[in-house]
Order: C-alpha cells, then sequence, then structure tokens
C-alpha cells in the first residue's frame, strides 16, 4: 500500500502501543532549552528516575540570554537563575549543553540543524512549539510541553496519538523579494490559526523544489502558527548538498549508508491524505500581519479589511485587533511609521536571512527615530556573518547588531519594545504584549523589515530596492 | 498527578476564540524558577493600562472569582507549549475548560496535570454557553467525567465525548511516565533493531 513520507517515519519510529492506545514513537534527538528544562530535572530528581539517553539529547542556552555585547548569566537578572539551573542539571546528567559562551550557543530550532544534530527521516523533540523548524530538512519533530520532555528524558519515546495527514502543494514561483516567510503567512490566512490542527503537514511542489533550506526551515517553523504540531519537507538532493559536512552527522561509510536511506524518504506516488490544499504563489507580493494573530494578513500592497469583508466569527477578533494595533478598516498599512524593526528569531534568524536584510541595508541608513535590532539565530551564524562583512553593514546603518537568542520573539530575554511602539519583525506571534506591554507587532519577511526601518514606515522593498518609494 | 472524577463549581464565561497561552500565562518582566502561577493567569487582562485591575475581566468579577470552570470558544490555547498555562489555571482552582475546540499542545498539557478538557459541538456549546451566561454565577455546574456529563441550572443534562483513554487517564490520576516505563523492554529493543538498521540514528556525537 502506498505510504506517505509521514507514516514511513511514524512507522518506523513506532516502538508498540500503550495500554491507552496511544502510540509510543521513539524520539532520536531531544534538544532541551533553559526556560523549562528545570522543571523535567527537578521532577526526575523528585522521582528518582535517571535520563535515558543523554548522549541523544543537547541542550541550549536561548529564551532568557541577554543578547547584549559581553553578555553574562547576569546580564538579564531574571535569565540567571534558569540559565545557572540549565548548566547544572546538564552536568549532572551528562548532557551536552550549548552554554552561554559556547562559539555553537544559539537558539535550538537553529543549533540543531546546522551542527547536523538533527537528520532527515529523523524525530526530533524541543519543549517548544516551534520545534518543526528542522522539518525543513525532512525531520519529523514535535513541540511539547514540560511534562512531555520529562517523559522523553526518562523514556526517550513519546506517548502520542497518530496525526492526520495533509499535503500543502506550492505552486508557481515566487517574484523577486518574496520568501517563504510570505508563503507561509499567506498560507495562514488562507487556512486560519487552527487550520492544521490535528494535522501533520507535508509541503510540496515547485515552490518547495526551488526553495533554499534556510527558507524551508521558516516555512515549517511556522506550521504551528495554523495549528499544526508536525511540518516538513521531504529531503532531496539540496538537502543532502546542505548537510555535507556538518559536525555532528554520521561520517564515512556510515554517511553513505545514511544518504542511501534518506534518498528513499519521499511520499509514494499514490499515498492518501486526509486533507489537500494547494496555493498559486506566482503572484504573491510581500505579505504582512495588520492584526494581532498570525492569520490577520495582507499583502503589502494591500489595505486593513473592512470588517464586511471578515467572515462574522473572526469579525469581533478583528474589531479589537483594530483597536489594539491602532489601525482603521480600509487604510493601507504601507506607510504606517513604526519605531521599532526587528531582525531575528528562530523563524529568520539564519545567515541567508541576514544576507537578504543586509542587501536592502547597504549603503542606507535607519530611519531617524527608529530602533532596529539584528540578533542571528546562533553564535555561528553571527560569526559567519561577521566573517562576510554583514555586522558592518548593520551597524554603519544604524542597526543594533546583537548576540545570538531568541531575544525579542518573546520578550523572555527583557529585548523589548516600550509601550505603544508599532514593531515590525521577522518573528512568528503578534499576539498582544509579546514583544512588551501594549507593543503593536507586524510581522514579516527579513526583506520587508529591512526596508521598513530604513523607510522608518512600512515599506514595501521591492520600491525601496528601485528607487520607487 | 491528582485524579479528576467530578467537579462542581461555578462556571465562568470568557467567550472568545483562539486564546492563546501568552495571554492565558504570559512572560511577565521579572521571572523566577518558582513562579507564582496563581497572579501569572491572566495577568495583563486582569490588568487596565494603569495596572489597576479591570472591573470587566470575567475573572475579576466577584460572582467568578471563585470560578472552577472557564467556559470558552474555538482553538483555547493556540501558541506557545508553556505547561504554565496549565499551572496557572490549577493554581487558580479551575479544573475544568468547556471549549468548542481546544489547540494541540495545549490540550496535552492538560491531560498531564488533570484539568480536564471538554469539548461540545456546536448545538451543546451554544446551550450550555446560553445557560452559563443566564444563571451568570449564582448556581454551580457539576461536571462529572464517570457519566460524561454536565449537570446545572436551566436544563437538562449535556452529554459530553472524550477518548476512552483520555478518560481513564484522568479518572485514575495515572503517571504517564509510569504507563510507558512498562514498555522499557519494547524500547530497548527498538534501539537494538536501529542500532543495526540505521545506526546513525542511534549515536550522536560531535565528529571533530
Amino acid at each position: 500500500m502506498p505510504r506517505t513520507l509521514f507514516d514511513k517515519i511514524w512507522d518506523s519510529h513506532l516502538v508498540g502501543q500503550r495500554a491507552d492506545g496511544r502510540d509510543l514513537i521513539y524520539i532520536d534527538r531531544h534538544v532541551l532549552h533553559e526556560l523549562h528544562a528545570h522543571h523535567a530535572f527537578a521532577q526526575l530528581e523528585k522521582q528518582r528516575r535517571p535520563v535515558h539517553r543523554p548522549d541523544l539529547t543537547f541542550a541550549v542556552q536561548d529564551h532568557t540570554i541577554a543578547t547584549k555585547p559581553g553578555r553574562d548569566d547576569s546580564t538579564n537578572p531574571s535569565g540567571t537563575a534558569f540559565l545557572r539551573a540549565m548548566r547544572e542539571g546538564a552536568r549532572k546528567t551528562g548532557i551536552r549543553l550549548f552554554d552561554i559562551d559556547d562559539p555553537e550557543q544559539g537558539i535550538s530550532h537553529v543549533v540543531a540543524p546546522e551542527l547536523g544534530i538533527v537528520l532527515p527521516g529523523a524525530t526530533h523533540a524541543v519543549p517548544d512549539s516551534h520545534a518543526s523548524t528542522v522539518g525543513g530538512i525532512g525531520a519529523l519533530a514535535f513541540g511539547c510541553g514540560t511534562s512531555e520532555l520529562t517523559h522523553i528524558l526518562a523514556t526517550q519515546v513519546m506517548a502520542l496519538k497518530r496525526p492526520k495527514r495533509m499535503r500543502v502543494r506550492l505552486d508557481g514561483r515566487l517574484g523577486a523579494h518574496v520568501s517563504a516567510k510570505d508563503v507561509a503567512l499567506r498560507l495562514i490566512a488562507e487556512l486560519g490559526v487552527a487550520g492544521a490542527r490535528g494535522y501533520a503537514v507535508e509541503y510540496a511542489g515547485a515552490v518547495i523544489a526551488a526553495m533554499p533550506i534556510e527558507q524551508r526551515m521558516t516555512l515549517c517553523n511556522l506550521n504551528i502558527e495554523m495549528g499544526g504540531r508536525s511540518g516538513f519537507v521531504a529531503p532531496d538532493d539540496a538537502t543532502f548538498a546542505w548537510l555535507v559536512g556538518r559536525p555532528f552527522l554520521p561520517q564515512g561509510a556510515l554517511w553513505d549508508r545514511a544518504l542511501e536511506y534518506w534518498h528513499s524518504l519521499a511520499t509514494d506516488a499514490d499515498a492518501a491524505f486526509d486533507r489537500e490544499v494547494a496555493l498559486d504563489c506566482g503572484t504573491l507580493e510581500p505579505q504582512i500581519t495588520w492584526g494581532t494573530d498570525p492569520s490577520q494578513v495582507v499583502g503589502i500592497s494591500g489595505r486593513v479589511p473592512e470588517p464586511a469583508a471578515i467572515d462574522p466569527s473572526r469579525r469581533a477578533a478583528a474589531e479589537s485587533a483594530f483597536a489594539y494595533m491602532g489601525i482603521k478598516p480600509g487604510m493601507p498599512l504601507a506607510g504606517l511609521p513604526v519605531d521599532r524593526v526587528f531582525i531575528g528569531s528562530c523563524t529568520n534568524s539564519r545567515l541567508p536571512d541576514l544576507e537578504v536584510a543586509a542587501a536592502v541595508v547597504r549603503g542606507r541608513r535607519v530611519a531617524e527615530g527608529v530602533v532596529a535590532m539584528v540578533v542571528p539565530g546562533s553564535t555561528s551564524v553571527k560569526r559567519e556573518a561577521e566573517a562576510a562583512g554583514l555586522d558592518r553593514v548593520f551597524r554603519d546603518a544604524g542597526f543594533v547588531w546583537g548576540e545570538s537568542g531568541c531575544s525579542m520573539c518573546a520578550g523572555s530575554n527583557g529585548d523589548r519594545g516600550e509601550p505603544g511602539e508599532r514593531c515590525v519583525s521577522t518573528t512568528n506571534r503578534n499576539f498582544e504584549n509579546r514583544q512588551g506591554p501594549r507593543v503593536r507587532t507586524h510581522l514579516a519577511s527579513p526583506a520587508t523589515a529591512a526596508a521598513t526601518a530604513i523607510a522608518g514606515r512600512i515599506a514595501d522593498v521591492r520600491q525601496l530596492l528601485s528607487g520607487v518609494a | 498527578m491528582q485524579p479528576f472524577t467530578r467537579h462542581t463549581g461555578i462556571a465562568a464565561p470568557l467567550l472568545k476564540d483562539d486564546v492563546n497561552t501568552d495571554q492565558i500565562a504570559p512572560v511577565l518582566q521579572s521571572r523566577s524558577l518558582k513562579e507564582d502561577y496563581k497572579t501569572m493567569l491572566f495577568h495583563r487582562a486582569r490588568q487596565r493600562e494603569d495596572s489597576s485591575e479591570d472591573p470587566n475581566f470575567v475573572l475579576n468579577k466577584p460572582q467568578f472569582r471563585p470560578a472552577g470552570i472557564l467556559v470558552t470558544g474555538h482553538n483555547f490555547g493556540a501558541g506557545s507549549s508553556r505547561e504554565s498555562a496549565v499551572w496557572s489555571m490549577l493554581a487558580n482552582n479551575i479544573r475544568v475548560i468547556v471549549a468548542r475546540s481546544f489547540a494541540d499542545i495545549f490540550r496535552e498539557n492538560c491531560l498531564q496535570n488533570g484539568l480536564l478538557p471538554v469539548v461540545l459541538e456546536a448545538d451543546d456549546a451554544d446551550a450550555f454557553t446560553a445557560r452559563v451566561v443566564a444563571v451568570d454565577g449564582k448556581a454551580p455546574f457539576t461536571v462529572d467525567l464517570l457519566a460524561q456529563r454536565i449537570a446545572g441550572p436551566g436544563g437538562p443534562d449535556i452529554a459530553f465525548a472524550i477518548a476512552g483513554a483520555d478518560r481513564m487517564r484522568l479518572l485514575e490520576g495515572l503517571d504517564d511516565i509510569g504507563l510507558t516505563l512498562k514498555h522499557m523492554a519494547e524500547i530497548v529493543n527498538w534501539e537494538q533493531r536501529a542500532a543495526a538498521a540505521q545506526p546513525w540514528l542511534q549515536t550522536a556525537r560531535d565528529s571533530r
């Protein structure tokens, strides 16, 4: 019987079925972070249960870590206890930690693929809803809560209900300055914030075939914003080329064997999905959110929708978003003055994201009064960006160039906007108060964010670069 | 885990869709390893801009302060995987959430902690919501997981469905890790098979 790639990975990781009917799925790679790990370590200690596979478990400091140059444990005082508890827990359990001063520290979803810790066809878990970022290289990932994290530490499996299968086919060819972020925002707008709930999503189609690996990660990262826990792209030659040389990958003869297996990781021709969705991306323009959930999206040349054009069940939420965001129905978003621009997070902080933004910024200045910040997704990305001179491009333009971490995505490290500020951000959630009390967040791509920083107003990068702005 | 069999309490209507975990358990300026989950619950939503208490927020209304049942819309618990969203409910003695649907990770977190997630289909949800609004906290409802029914003022009992396994886990307050550890032999067996068939999965060594 023809099978989807999801079924192949799931079935090959099925350890058994529990008395309550849940499938026990083996987790090949488990990555922790300091915000949640301490609870799990305390629980295990109380229950006198050991970590079953510390050798398949890794940890990072990312959520609470300061981004100021010269940072240490106490730079963000409310993170100090978390950083220390993570360090202590990792030491006691023998888990490899990418600590604050590690040359490979960074956001878990950036670090795991860039070091080759996570692999195509492997299962992966992180106590963070954006775990499926690594779906971009063909891994099946699950974001999880703290109890589930403790469960994985003790058993190396997750007790899961088998999700349904969805395929999203992205047709056409992306226009200039349109990226995976724009595709994802449009898709969330079309399917809604719960459109993929209960499904594992496979992304396919011509757009995917042509899409660089880092952008596939951006797309899979945003899968949870339409409610899907797992989203992935079948690995292809571009994936394998991207992986070559990464330090935690199998080496020598084992690499050849793995590669041969990875080539088999595809959905069979006649395999059935529970739901199929197609999106024509050929005419897609840069997208930006106008509201307070990631489905409230408009094209950069579009206007904030009129209530009459909004589904009645979503109208009250839209009205409340208009008020919070300080916008009115029918107005264009382009041209709206901003106070802050943030480029970073597990969504858009890999080297090509920074290259795209730097290309927009090069030779220009951040508009007067705008606070603009770039935070690389890992210390490795930061080093590579600096080797390419990108830090100079950003600094010369007036950007703050930070140390790696989650930073302003959720503000857990103290990087936040001031009340009432409008911020264009390359992150994943525009929820009320997320980037600071009463901060108004507009989600957009690195190119749009960079163009906005220069213009001081929400900007269409295509116009800025063609001098029409 | 605290078992769940039956809960009788005031039902508070938070009649919105897509209430996310950033709203339920916001990241506060100062954090500590031992968070104050009681204060955390809807911390921002409870306050007005000048930090004074917002009398219009449902859980601030005197009749709903002792609520043990939260009644809400679609996709409750969307967003971040933070389990503090569940812990902050329990810290405020909320034991049941009745919604039209739940976000996946949040629902899992509920099951891990003995917080009962009840899903009512459209007609039942409409009827129950109307009764909750009408009674306005003056009389309690009883949510019985054994009988899978909600009873209370204003109408007949409302039956609800829940997966048998989830029901059993909540009723017995089962230790999730303990359940899985019974399968340790199968886990070790899987590891041995994987080590032979796909050895790269069973090692994660830095080759440098």
